[in-house]
């Protein structure tokens, strides 16, 4: 036993070590790389443009594992590698950067000249459309297309993928169905087009993020007299400098130069390639394998390899050269459930912040590389307004299983205590997860129970039902959030607000009703001064830990590939992904 | 020939009354099978295997203690953080952990797969006798009662043979509450996972000895111990029943393997044995992610294998050796 007690303290320094290593290849690349130039290296397009060329033409080929998630129909696409994509071949009214870094964190006008221009102190935002835009037939682009396709979204039973911000924040009519049921009804109240270059949108309630809910595919344009509904989706009008060639259905996208599209009028792109294409369906191993062969150029999910390539890529330099580690705006975390004896005692909720061991959460989703960093607190540390705080001391070697004992004594649960932990059953890194918890909190006489569940009715029927975590003592539930854009609003909005509980079920928030954190999200979504707006985000972050109602597990990370012979790659850190609409090929 | 036409079980039993030069004493049908047995060299092998693994499931926590580690003990000091993967050669394979360790968190494979034959065992051996006590119920009012009654159950029989057992496992293994019946956790999932796999069996052991039935129903000893006035109690369980047990025991052991294999299915597809229990088809579910990788699907796939293949070829033995015109 003392052998191999010895020996699983050396492995602790490795692990550190590493860790330590690997964050300073972060930083190092950060600022080092940003010429270009085509000798490979990892994380080469994090940070910096990876091989930079101004070269066109060519075909980009990109390969997905199973069928494209969504929809490429611009009124109903919620995937990030979606509307990463979509912005080859639609344009939005405001767009982010598009730039390696942190530059991607800042919102252009697309079709709009300029930002939103706000009034009624963040009620209504009126947008202006540039000069000269046509679509791929050569008709002009009204901001009255611009109307027809945010109101086309509302229909959720013709497009059920999209997100809800217009629908739910856009002073709507009480009866409006959206224009295929209500197609006579007046919606002034709501959307306002004065003339061929204007639109203004009234909300219910002042909201100062407007310019994100712009910079979704629901605002890009869409002809009213081609619009088919549900079949659009099979030859969207492009607005953007990409148009679609062939569309079929599971199999093969593929895209082809929108000779209408007119580089004056978009400041924001520089498309490379004559054509892209997208195979659909691919088994996922395949991919992978595909890529390091030279077959493919990109993975288009964006979620980094499979388990069984990342021995193939780490153990071999060369291909390792070929590498990246971009994070993305996703924190996979556990809520611990307040209203489940024992857990109603903050101290008991503390004992298991202390007993877990982090390093076990980042295993189980894959290590620090295709898994992520260690997180110390809730918010990802690529939205604006992250702080850097540790309250429970996540960075320190190993569990603190003598504070966890003092906090169950404190308690009043010296020897510990039973409880369960839910999952998803589909999920494996879940179960890994809390497979994890299992293990650490043993130490300190926490049992717990696996409680695998379906993950279709996950949030609707079980962990999401507050009864139902009572009734089925469920202290523990493993789950993650990713922000729809890298703002606190969109990450916290739907997780740490206690309104939004609701007794049959169907919540994101799982364990945070802090009245303090309510009203603190109310101030922050009325606040039009960013730099404040941004504090707020922090403040939050900071109660929702000292309440600790969720264990934080990991900033996600993935660790992916580019293919041989591309040119002018980075990792747009709006998607954390490569920026689809920016790579050439050599 | 006696009135009862017995058979008795010797297996296991040295008898005495074998010799090559033989004395002209009568053998018993069980004897001059066990006789046949002993010369199925394959037949014998696999016997010897499932005794081997009998005695490994039994004495698991024995084995574990002598050659392993606690099945659920984790040695993320075996692992490589970047990769996950073990950082020793094969899989990790050391004096330490023979079989090497797992992808991840670095659990014992040995200890698992020791621990593992358990679950799969118990729970084929278990479904199993439930197949057959239901099976041999039904088969035999079937056969001997005949009419209508045979007809009903023969159609049932059918109606189960047909139902998609897979995705009604699936389904229901997703739907069962945590605790029931006064069970809870993995006691329950045991019960369900026998339940699952014994009750839509009954009716291959169900069809054959309705068969047996209708044809012994017939035999001569039968009308001789109905024409003394015997019983139909009697006659089931002291002339029909003796002889059906034969056939039973042959497709006991051949559904047994069929029963692991649907186990490791189960548990592959994630509606097995809760984790952390170690069982051979959630082992190889995981190895899949690490395909790249053999070790790790090596070992439980082996492991299964073996079991399946020991089962099959004793079972088959056994068949030729009971009844050796179905050779």
């Amino acid at each position: 036993m003392r052998r191999k007690h010895l020996r699983s303290l050396g492995a602790i320094a490795v692990v550190a070590a590493l860790t330590l290593s690997a964050c300073g290849d972060d930083g190092g690349n950060g600022g080092g790389n940003g010429g270009g130039g085509a000798t490979p290296e990892f994380n080469g397009a994090v940070g910096a443009v990876f091989n930079a060329s101004d070269k066109t033409g060519g075909t980009l080929k990109m390969g997905k594992s199973g069928d494209w998630g969504d929809s490429v129909d611009p009124g109903d696409t919620y995937y990030g590698y979606s509307w990463n994509l979509l912005r080859g071949y639609g344009r939005a009214l405001t767009m982010f950067k598009v730039a390696p870094g942190k530059e991607s964190e800042e919102l252009v006008g697309d079709l709009a000249e300029d930002l939103g221009t706000p009034s009624e102190g963040g009620k209504t935002w009126t947008y202006t459309l540039r000069e000269g835009l046509v679509y791929e037939d050569g008709t002009a682009i009204t901001s009255a297309d611009v109307a027809y396709a945010v109101t086309r979204a509302f229909d959720r039973e013709v497009f059920p993928n999209g997100p809800e911000y217009f629908n739910g924040y856009l002073d709507y009519p009480a009866d409006y169905k959206g224009p295929y049921k209500t197609p006579e009804m007046d919606i002034s109240s709501a959307i306002e087009t004065p003339d061929e270059r204007t639109i203004v949108f009234h909300l219910k309630a002042a909201y100062a993020g407007f310019d994100y809910f712009a910079m979704t595919p629901q605002t890009v344009p869409v002809p009213k007299d081609k619009d088919t509904g549900t079949k659009y989706k099979e030859h969207v009008i492009s607005s953007g400098p990409y148009m679609w060639e062939s569309w079929e259905a599971g199999k093969k996208y593929v895209l082809v130069r929108n000779p209408e599209w007119d580089p004056a009028t978009d400041p924001n792109r520089n498309p490379l390639v004559d054509r892209i294409e997208i195979e659909l369906n691919l088994n996922a191993e395949d991919v992978d394998n595909r890529i390091l062969d030279g077959d493919l150029h990109v993975d288009v999910a964006g979620t980094g390899v499979q388990p069984a390539t990342l021995p193939t890529v780490l153990n071999d330099e060369e291909i390792k050269a070929k590498a990246d580690n971009p994070g993305s705006a996703r924190t996979w975390y556990t809520s611990i459930i307040p209203t489940v004896k024992p857990l109603d005692n903050i101290d008991c909720r503390k004992a298991v912040m202390l007993a877990m061991d982090r390093s076990l959460y980042q295993a189980a989703y894959g290590g620090p590389l295709a898994g992520g960093d260690i997180a110390t607190s809730m918010l990802p540390p690529t939205i604006p307004g992250h702080i850097d705080f540790d309250p429970y001391d996540s960075a320190a070697e190993g569990p603190d299983v003598e504070g966890a004992k003092a906090a169950l004594a404190d308690c009043g649960q010296p020897d510990g205590f039973d409880t369960n932990i839910a999952y998803r059953t589909e999920r494996p890194k879940e179960q890994a997860t809390a497979e994890g918890f299992q293990q650490a909190l043993k130490a300190v006489g926490i049992n717990l129970t696996l409680k695998p569940l379906a993950e279709g009715t996950y949030f609707s029927d079980t962990v999401g039902k507050p009864s139902y975590l009572v009734e089925n003592n469920i202290g523990l539930a493993t789950n993650g959030w990713s922000a729809d854009w890298n703002d606190g609003f969109g990450f916290f909005s739907q997780i740490v607000d206690s309104r939004v509980i609701r007794p049959t079920g169907g919540s994101s928030n799982l364990s945070v009703r802090v009245p303090e954190i309510d009203a603190l999200l109310d101030t922050a979504i009325g606040e039009l001064d960013t730099a404040t707006r941004e504090g707020y985000w922090g403040e939050i972050d900071e109660l929702v830990m000292a309440e600790a109602v969720v264990y934080p597990g990991i900033y996600s990370k993935a660790l992916t590939l580019r293919g041989d012979g591309i040119t002018n790659v980075f990792v747009n850190e709006a998607f954390g992904q490569y920026d689809y609409i920016s790579m050439g090929v050599e | 020939m006696s009135v009862t036409a017995p058979l008795e079980l010797p297996i296991g039993e040295e008898s005495h009354v074998l010799g090559e030069t033989g004395a002209v004493e009568g053998r018993s049908l069980g004897q001059i099978a066990w006789r046949r047995l002993k010369r199925d060299k394959v037949a014998i092998a696999g016997l010897v295997v499932l005794i081997l693994l009998l005695l490994v499931a039994i004495f698991a926590p024995w084995i574990v203690k002598a050659f392993g580690h606690p099945p659920d003990m984790y040695f993320r000091d075996q692992i490589d953080p970047n990769t996950q993967v073990p950082t020793g050669t094969f899989g990790g394979i050391s004096w330490d952990h023979l079989m090497g360790v797992e992808p991840q968190n670095g659990r014992d494979l040995f200890s698992r797969i020791v621990y593992g034959s358990r679950v799969s065992l118990l729970i084929a051996f278990l479904a199993t006798l439930l197949s057959v006590v239901i099976g041999v119920t039904m088969g035999v009012i079937a056969g001997f009662v005949g009419g209508w009654v045979d007809g009903v159950i023969s159609r049932l029989m059918d109606i189960f043979l047909a139902f998609p057992l897979l995705v009604f496992a699936l389904a229901l293994v997703g739907v069962i509450p945590d605790s029931a019946f006064g069970l809870s956790g993995n006691n329950l999932r045991i019960l369900i996972l026998v339940f699952v796999i014994g009750f839509f069996n009954w009716p291959y052991i169900g069809r054959i000895v309705r068969g047996q039935t209708l044809t012994l129903r017939e035999r001569e000893f039968v009308d001789a111990a109905r024409s003394l006035g015997a019983r139909r109690s009697y006659i089931l369980a002291r002339e029909i029943l003796p002889n059906l047990v034969a056939p039973i025991l042959v497709y006991s052991t051949l559904l047994i393997p069929t029963n692991i294999l649907f186990e490791a299915a189960l548990s592959f597809l994630g509606v097995g044995v809760l984790p952390p229990t170690a069982s051979w088809g959630e082992m190889l579910s995981r190895a899949v992610d690490y395909y790249s990788l053999p070790y790790f699907m090596l070992w439980p796939g082996l492991a299964i294998f073996v079991t399946v293949l020991a089962f099959n070829l004793f079972g088959d033995g056994l068949r030729d050796a009971i009844d050796p015109r179905s050779r």
